[in-house]
């Protein structure tokens, strides 16, 4: 048995009155796809709100490798080791595809630089520069985007921004990486694109993948397990043929 | 290796000639073919470059909206000049103005960090009013001073340094504050400080450190306007309180957004031409004719701004644009997207609140706005 990566214990979170999301048992095993889906306000965001330290939990904990991190804040949790992409797109937009990618770069251990060193040009900036340039080229290479790598990133279309945050995200070399409806207002070829992309995201960086989406095809062609929420509360949990065919989520998707 | 092909001469164009100046202008003050108001003029220049540059930082690459420049400035003036005042006549004029800037401008950054905590919670229009504050209370503090400490209402007594050479020092000390703005801002960190710009929600996901950005750039910032400060104290006798009001922090802020935000040399031609202006104005227009110095001045002012943003001059700018004619002079190789990497854009002025900070997920934890279902099409 692989060991758990993420584990959440009865994580939940009220705002006032609403309980957006309540009694969240997730357990997310290493190298998995995991998939969260759901109509709209289940309160998938929520959750990843949640793990990435934007909201504070009211109830329960989440466990990232075994240490707790509930409470803490976003920096700290990314640098702990969780990375996410945001459902409408937040690139920095009036830089360069590369420097969007470099910006992730930024806390890995091995691109260390202060702040006097850069100031003075010493030669460990001209060393790290270097290094993380072809770092970041590596990583646009494999989501496809090397050939972009000067444009500004307003200028890319929609398709290229989506693969820009992650691999923006990818950048900061998450255990976890969380990618909010990552195939949103991309086209079926794109789509299955994205897919490859996200398999070799996970073969070649070893990690683990938490994922919205609302494409069912993808969800089922993707993900290992699911998990299916609904007013914030769990519906169904398994493998995805078998929690998208429980009648509780059928009613939830189609009504009735 | 590739760092260093990357090398544009646009990078580099700036220390060249603001070098070239001090050298020529220095060689012509020593010979004495350089007139005393000239001299006047360029440490007027110099200190505003200082300030225009180090207040771009903030504003143009930081994103925050600081009108409290001329206090961080004050504090310098005040506190590096009484330390040259004092220590010139034992350890002669020149240690003392170093030793000045020094003091000065480590006590301005103190205060840039005091400043820049609040800016970790409040943006834009918020932030810009708390700074506004700060700049009016210290002018204020050292207007009621008392007569032996700081010179209350009559200003503090301050060595003149001699004109010949004071213009060179200032030249050099503009040179010192563009290597440090244009290295950070040329490196990991400046990448940091303008993704905080760009979207502060995406930059903490990145792991950005944001607290010590905001407060290194703010520190950095009003170090330069407090060594800025000790200058202008020695090309002065005295100085005045009041002129560290509410007038001159904005004054500093127009250098900045005429010069383009987050456009370092545009900031630079910018200071030099209104301070040159300012000055020519005050010379020209004497007697019966001094009430209309600000009325030119201000007319100026809206001519430019219009020019640099009515959409019916869009062609005509971009035809000709000072960055058009100069790529045809040099050739620049390269993607000429690349050079527009630290720039933003003009109608980024960081005065508007943008629906991002309504939506902003850290405001409150029971903010009832969750930030990713506000948009529409959403589903």
């Amino acid at each position: 048995m692989s060991k758990i990566v993420l584990k959440t214990e009865n994580l939940g979170i009220s705002f006032g009155g609403l309980k957006a999301v309540q009694n969240l048992d997730l357990e997310i095993k290493e190298k998995q796809l995991y998939g969260l889906v759901g109509p709209n306000g289940a309160g998938k965001t929520t959750v990843f709100n949640m793990i990435t330290g934007v909201y504070k939990p009211t109830t329960g904990r989440f466990l990232l490798d075994g240490e707790d991190l509930t409470g803490k804040g976003q920096e700290a949790i990314n640098h702990k080791g969780i990375a996410r992409t945001f459902q409408n797109i937040r690139l920095f937009n009036n830089m360069t595809v590369i420097r969007n990618v470099l910006v992730g770069l930024h806390n890995q251990p091995e691109f260390k630089c202060s702040m006097v060193e850069s100031i003075f040009r010493l030669p460990r900036h001209f060393k790290t520069e270097k290094a993380m340039r072809e770092r970041a080229k590596e990583i646009l290479r494999v989501v496809g985007l090397e050939d972009e790598r000067n444009n500004l990133s307003c200028n890319l279309p929609y398709g290229k921004q989506r693969k820009l945050e992650i691999a923006r995200a990818l950048a900061t070399n998450p255990k976890l990486l969380c990618l909010d409806e990552p195939a949103a207002g991309m086209n079926p070829n794109e789509t299955a694109e994205l897919m490859d992309i996200v398999r070799h995201i996970r073969d070649q960086f070893n990690v683990t993948i938490l994922l919205i989406e609302h494409d069912m095809k993808f969800v089922s062609g993707l993900c290992d397990e699911i998990t299916v929420l609904n007013f914030g509360t769990v519906l169904a949990q398994g493998k995805p043929e078998v929690a998208l065919s429980d009648p509780e989520v059928i009613k939830a998707y189609i009504g009735g | 290796m590739k760092t260093r092909k990357n090398v544009k001469p646009t990078h580099y164009i700036n220390y060249v000639v603001i070098t070239v100046a001090a050298i020529v202008l220095g060689i012509l003050s020593l010979v004495g073919a350089l007139p005393a108001s000239y001299q006047i003029i360029l440490e007027n220049i110099a200190i505003a470059i200082t300030l225009a540059v180090s207040l771009s930082m903030v504003v143009g690459f930081l994103g925050e909206l600081s009108l409290g420049h001329a206090g961080f400035m004050c504090v310098g003036a005040y506190l590096g000049g009484k330390v040259v005042y004092v220590l010139s006549p034992s350890i002669g004029e020149i240690p003392a103005l170093l030793l000045g800037f020094v003091v000065g401008g480590i006590l301005a950054a103190i205060c840039g960090i005091i400043i820049g905590l609040p800016a970790l919670r409040l943006r834009g229009d918020y932030l810009a009013i708390v700074t506004l504050a700060f700049g009016e209370i210290v002018w204020s503090l050292f207007m009621n001073s008392s007569e032996e400490s700081f010179g209350g209402a009559l200003g503090m007594p301050t060595v003149r340094i001699d004109k010949d050479y004071l213009f060179i020092i200032a030249l050099v000390v503009v040179l010192i504050c563009l290597a440090v703005t244009q290295n950070l801002i040329r490196s990991k960190h400046g990448r940091a400080i303008t993704s905080i710009r760009d979207n502060e929600i995406a930059a903490k996901a990145t792991g950005i450190n944001v607290t010590k950005y905001k407060l290194a750039v703010f520190a950095i910032s009003a170090f330069f306007a407090g060594v800025a400060g000790v200058l202008l104290a020695s090309s002065n006798y005295t100085v005045q309180s009041q002129k560290f009001n509410y007038n001159y922090s904005i004054e500093i802020l127009v250098m900045v957004v005429l010069g383009g935000m987050g456009n370092i040399n545009g900031s630079i031609i910018a200071a030099a031409l209104i301070t040159f202006l300012d000055i020519k104005l005050q010379t020209v227009l004497t007697g019966e004719l001094a009430v209309m110095q600000d009325l030119v001045y201000a007319l100026i002012l809206i001519v430019i701004v219009i020019y640099n943003n009515a959409p019916g001059l869009k062609a005509f700018r971009e035809k000709y644009n000072f960055k058009n004619l100069l790529a045809k002079v040099i050739k620049d190789k390269n993607d000429p997207s690349h050079a527009r990497d630290d720039e933003a854009k003009w109608d980024r002025v960081p005065t508007k609140i943008q629906m991002d900070e309504v939506l902003s997920v850290d405001v409150q934890v029971k903010s009832p706005y969750t930030p990713d279902k506000a948009e529409k099409g959403d589903n």
